[in-house]
């Protein structure tokens, strides 16, 4: 907190926050307002005298049902959801076995295998996408939720692993040598210590996975090409563009629930994920 | 309750040589202490000793059983940590019943030991809480209980007690003495504080460099050290040391230093016989260190100045110049010494020590 005169404290903290969480929340406002306003008043000019850019008169849910009832967004919803779930426990459990062993084994290599997983994460998806695409056809998994579940995991696993490596490594070694001791062989101690203390890294690197493959564009855009394949981010893009037209209702609309799972997953985790990545384990 | 054996025991890290051909037998109950300077090998040597380090060459025996190859869980140790590595995410309780729950233990039997040692430790009503929700000394306590409720052959036990307050560290010392005498499990000690080791060690083993500097009962270290380290670290204030060379004066053995000129008496005088003309450093712990009335014509005292006056209540110490060396004195607290005082110090002949100017060994 700022010491000091009360002044001080509006200028040094409540201004530039207040300025930080307007410029952070007014896409979502946006999103929201434009959700809910009716065609008319979104297609009316600027210049007209009625003109209300920043609220609606006559809110309706119109956009809503339509997007519910006359697109596959629910089935979009579906895909979405079963792929980051399933490609996030993939990962997740890969992230834990790796991360784990390059924080913890002595072997050949470990530094140089743990720096290797970190490279394959910089390497750009706009470019990775290329091959991929092909090992996807030669397995002939295009066009399933597998194309994703698959291919997520390409970037998933060394950011998890990466994430959960730091997070063990500020785990006491004598934790474990003191459950080995206790009668836990390496595998109990693992399961049994050191990952129960680590559930705020573990929460964390998950939410994050699942955030990641839920918002994930460009694969799913290249790999599924079926309108009822598709997951949030790409069908609500393609299929309420139609042309140069653009359905900004529904497509708010869309935007807007798209975003509520991973809000929620948020919210409820918080205090962990925080924790999380601030590394704080309290002995 | 078992015996442990090491014999030629060797850890290499990298190029390293951490530990260098330790032999050491412990006996079945006994309470023995490594103490040493930090890095002298002490701290690897038990690690060995739990399995939790490979052993380069050597051989470690608990009871009758050789262990080298054997996972730590299998050799029925307990161990109690500096930082104590109390798992937090568990109860106190859970933390005490883990190992036992480990070894498939049933379930009233575990109640029974936890509740059991829980008793003997004072910590019943914490059964409950989180080690964080702990003190220094409770926690202490936890980790002295996970180790007492498994029963097991040897505790290790690895300087648990340098983390607590120096009251804190007293009390604590008592009590594991105290555990010690009641359950009478072989125990193997390791510290840096040499205070820890002369009171809690049936034996104490000194290590410097990785090697085994003495091993002995902690009088014997403190009377008969064997070489300059061990004369040097056992005791508190430290031994003072002079380099003196040796002469013969007609017929007399004389050690002549910086500021001092001793006649040795004939028994004292024998042990030096072989080393006239050599350089040899002299050992004389503070509190054999006596004001000197008189003018000193026995040849057992010497000229000091005094620089500071530590009153201790108990006892003074002098800190006090001789020629251009320094040296300690333990003084009774009646002594009235003030500071750039000159004065006279007398040396007690019988509890003189003598070591070789090379080998620092003990003459």
């Amino acid at each position: 907190m700022i010491e000091g005169a009360k002044w001080r404290r509006w200028v040094y903290f409540y201004i530039p926050l207040s300025v930080f969480i307007f410029w952070l929340l007014f896409p979502f406002y946006w999103m929201l307002v434009t959700s809910v306003r009716p065609d008319r008043e979104l297609y009316r000019p600027w210049m007209a005298p009625n003109y209300t850019p920043f609220w609606t008169a006559h809110p309706t849910l119109e956009h809503v049902t339509d997007l519910l009832t006359q697109t596959l967004f629910i089935r979009w919803m579906l895909n979405t959801l079963f792929i980051a779930s399933v490609s996030t426990v993939i990962s997740l459990f890969c992230g834990l076995l790796a991360g784990y062993a390059l924080s913890r084994l002595k072997f050949p290599f470990a530094g140089s295998l743990g720096t290797g997983i970190f490279i394959t994460y910089l390497v750009p998806q706009t470019l990775l996408f290329i091959p991929l695409a092909d090992i996807i056809r030669n397995f002939r998994l295009g066009d399933t939720p597998w194309a994703l579940i698959l291919t997520y995991p390409t970037f998933l696993i060394p950011f998890c692993t990466w994430l959960l490596m730091g997070y063990f490594k500020a785990i006491p070694r004598e934790l474990e040598e003191c459950a080995r001791i206790d009668g836990a062989t390496r595998w109990k101690a693992m399961v049994y210590i050191v990952f129960p203390i680590a559930v705020p890294g573990i929460l964390s690197a998950g939410i994050f996975a699942f955030t990641l493959s839920w918002n994930e564009f460009i694969y799913a855009l290249v790999f599924l090409s079926s309108a009822e394949e598709k997951t949030v981010s790409v069908g609500v893009t393609s299929e309420l563009v139609r042309g140069d037209v653009f359905y900004w209702g529904q497509l708010m609309a869309g935007a807007l629930l798209g975003s509520v799972p991973v809000a929620f997953i948020y919210s409820f985790f918080v205090e962990y994920y925080v924790a999380g990545l601030t590394g704080s384990v309290k002995g | 309750m078992a015996r442990v054996v090491i014999r030629n025991l060797n850890k290499m890290f990298n190029e390293a040589h951490a530990v260098k051909d330790v032999n050491l037998e412990i006996h079945d109950r006994e309470f023995v202490v490594l103490v040493g300077p930090s890095g002298c090998g002490k701290t690897t040597t038990l690690r060995m000793v739990a399995g939790l380090e490979s052993i380069t060459s050597g051989e470690i025996l608990i009871g009758e059983t050789v262990v080298n190859e054997l996972p730590p869980m299998d050799r029925d140790i307990a161990m109690v940590f500096q930082n104590y590595a109390l798992y937090p995410h568990m109860s106190v309780y859970d933390n005490m019943a883990f190992g036992l729950k480990m070894r498939k233990f049933a379930r009233p039997e575990i109640d029974r030991r936890v509740r059991e040692a829980a008793d003997i430790l004072g910590i019943e009503d914490y059964l409950a809480r989180k080690p964080r929700q702990l003190s220094g000394g409770q926690r202490q306590r936890v980790a002295l209980g996970r180790a007492i409720v498994r029963h097991p052959q040897v505790f290790l036990f690895d300087e648990p007690l340098s983390n607590l307050d120096a009251m804190l560290r007293v009390q604590m010392r008592v009590e594991i003495k105290k555990i010690h005498d009641r359950l009478g499990t072989t125990a193997v000690y390791v510290t840096h504080d040499q205070v820890e080791a002369m009171t809690l060690g049936d034996r104490v083993v000194v290590m410097k460099d990785g090697i085994v500097q003495q091993v002995g009962d902690p009088l014997e270290l403190y009377n008969a050290p064997a070489n300059r380290f061990v004369a040097g670290f056992i005791g508190s204030p430290a031994m003072n040391f002079a380099k003196v060379g040796v002469a013969e004066e007609g017929g007399t053995i004389c050690a002549v230093g910086d500021g001092m000129r001793l006649e040795l008496p004939p028994r004292i005088a024998e042990r030096l016989r072989a080393h006239v003309g050599d350089e040899v450093t002299l050992g004389i712990r503070p509190e054999d260190l006596y004001l000197a009335s008189g003018d000193g014509a026995d040849g057992l005292s010497f000229a000091a100045v005094v620089e500071v006056v530590e009153r201790l209540g108990s006892q003074i110490l002098l800190d006090v110049k001789v020629g251009s060396g320094a040296m300690v004195a333990a003084v009774e607290p009646t002594v009235q010494a003030k500071v750039r005082e000159h004065l006279r110090l007398r040396l007690n002949a019988e509890r003189l020590h003598f070591f070789d100017g090379r080998s620092e060994i003990a003459i």
